[in-house]
């Protein structure tokens, strides 16, 4: 190391460690890029983004229609058992037989949120919500069915 | 003129007439020793709790988060809940510790940290001791600090404490060199040890204006070698958490381990204090050349106030060292202190003489 490089070298070094101190000054003095939210008291207006992965749901449109068809695969794909169909068949218009669910059961108790049964699903059926507060009192409180009372599968899902 | 509204001199001086007028002399001095030892330990808790609190504070905001903020408004009453959570903690009796050494080790370091504290001058006739070597008597003070962390380390018979204890001693053995020098350069600018009288010089100005280039260079060398001295990051190789889970303080829990706690944070605070004192003028107020109004409404301001400002400016320096550099290795630990700030020191050393000897500074 010649003396040139190293008088050179301690500038060098004063200037990037300035620098650095330059951003942590920065971002000290400036409140508004604090990215940590208070959360019971903002809970009016928390938005949770899309990607959240709060809960396994079913979304059912207006005229109380799933897209659940009662495969199971995501029964079959769910690692910890935490999805049960309990399927039935039903008669159709035209007189044919076919399947259709009875009972979506989702035990949120032993779900980890991989997220398997919404993507492997062939229909679009699953889908994550937003809702994260779980806690209850009643474990069996937990045990949910995803399908809605009297609802049917839509017209243009086969 | 200046300074002379606020002479806190007069106060302690009443005291002691009305101390020694009703309990004579002995008694007097005996009842003073304790009453000033119990307003030191108190403020010495007060502050270093305050000082957790803020660092906590400080370093969540460069992060970009909010911090304690729950315990009282802002969480200022959090680090008192934390204090009270370790008094509460079990103090674990290590079975193959040296149980002496271990129990002394926390206590020489609190006692080190406490006597420098002691002679920092708060304000004009503000200050426990004022001996006429203070500089040299903080020096010492601090140093006996690396003599409990060896302690605290070699006896806890744990090897990540005994990892940390060795680092820390290498460390704090370089940088005290480093420390000292900073502050002999200011010793030739000032000519005294005694810090009263240091203070008392940079009535017209403060010596970092004064000595302008040198001055300037030694507070910077000074930052960064007490930084290293108080083994805070980025320097903190001795307690590296990633590394050694806590360096020599590892098998030390409850009050012990508030103890090694509290005295790294007044170390920090008599370091900012001494850099303070020597370079910004204590609690000298602000004064600019002949602008005589602005530099009354200066005087006006309390020097208390004027000490804490700068105190805790300087210490939001070295936070802010701690939250943006990351930890060095300990060759470059070592190659720092011994390749760059100790041939800029002796450097710095040399034309502080020469300046003081021309006559060059103001």
């Amino acid at each position: 190391m010649t003396f040139k490089e190293y008088i050179g070298g301690i500038f060098q070094g004063i200037r990037s460690l300035l620098k650095g101190m330059r951003v942590t000054n920065h971002y000290f003095f400036s409140p508004g890029e604090i990215v940590t939210q208070k959360y019971p008291e903002n809970r009016a207006q928390l938005q949770m983004f899309e990607r959240f992965k709060g809960e396994v749901i079913m979304p059912h449109n207006e005229k109380n229609e799933h897209r659940c068809t009662g495969c199971g695969i995501c029964e079959i794909s769910c690692p910890n058992g935490s999805i049960e169909v309990i399927t039935k068949t039903i008669i159709t218009e035209d007189g044919k037989k076919k399947k259709a669910i009875d009972k979506h059961i989702y035990h949120l108790s032993m779900c980890t949120f991989c997220g398997l049964c919404v993507k492997n699903c062939p229909s679009n059926a699953l889908a994550f919500g937003q809702e994260f507060e779980h806690a209850v009192y009643d474990r069996s409180k937990l045990t949910k069915v995803l399908n809605k009372e009297g609802s049917t599968l839509m017209k243009e899902v086969e | 003129m200046t300074g002379l509204v606020y002479d806190f001199s007069v106060i302690t001086q009443s005291i002691d007439h009305y101390l020694v007028s009703h309990w004579g002399p002995s008694l007097a001095a005996t009842i003073e020793f304790v009453l000033v030892g119990i307003l030191y330990l108190l403020i010495y808790a007060l502050v270093g709790l305050m000082l957790v609190y803020a660092e906590r504070r400080i370093c969540a905001f460069i992060q970009c988060r909010l911090g304690p903020n729950r315990v009282g408004p802002q969480g200022i009453f959090q680090t008192i809940a934390d204090f009270i959570k370790l008094l509460l903690k079990e103090n674990i009796r290590i079975e193959r510790a040296d149980k002496l050494l271990f129990f002394v080790a926390p206590f020489i370091i609190i006692v080190g940290s406490f006597l420098a504290f002691g002679t920092i001058p708060f304000a004009k006739g503000l200050h426990a001791l004022d001996p006429d070597i203070g500089l040299f008597f903080i020096m010492a003070a601090t140093s006996i600090g690396v003599i409990g962390i060896l302690l605290a380390g070699w006896s806890s018979n744990s090897k990540y404490s005994l990892i940390g204890a060795m680092r820390s001693g290498a460390q704090i053995v370089s940088y005290e060199l480093s420390v000292g020098l900073a502050i002999v350069t200011m010793v030739i600018l000032t000519g005294t040890l005694q810090l009263s009288e240091i203070i008392e010089m940079q009535r017209d100005g403060w010596f970092i204006f004064k000595g302008h280039i040198p001055a300037i260079l030694s507070f910077v060398i000074l930052l960064i070698a007490g930084t290293a001295e108080t083994n805070r990051g980025p320097f903190d190789l001795a307690e590296a958490e990633s590394e050694l889970t806590a360096g020599f303080h590892t098998e030390y829990s409850g009050i012990k381990f508030a103890f090694f706690f509290l005295a790294e944070y007044m170390n920090m605070f008599v370091l900012a204090s001494v850099a303070t004192t020597l370079f910004l003028g204590g609690w000298m107020p602000l004064h600019l050349g002949n602008f005589e109004t602005f530099n009354h409404v200066m005087d006006f301001i309390p020097p208390l106030v004027w000490f804490l400002v700068k105190v805790f400016t300087v210490i939001y320096i070295i936070m802010l060292f701690k939250w943006t550099y990351p930890r060095l290795r300990i060759d470059q630990l070592l190659s720092l202190e011994w390749k760059y700030l100790l041939p800029i020191n002796l450097f710095n050393l040399i034309l502080m003489s020469v300046i003081v000897l021309l006559g060059l500074h103001f």
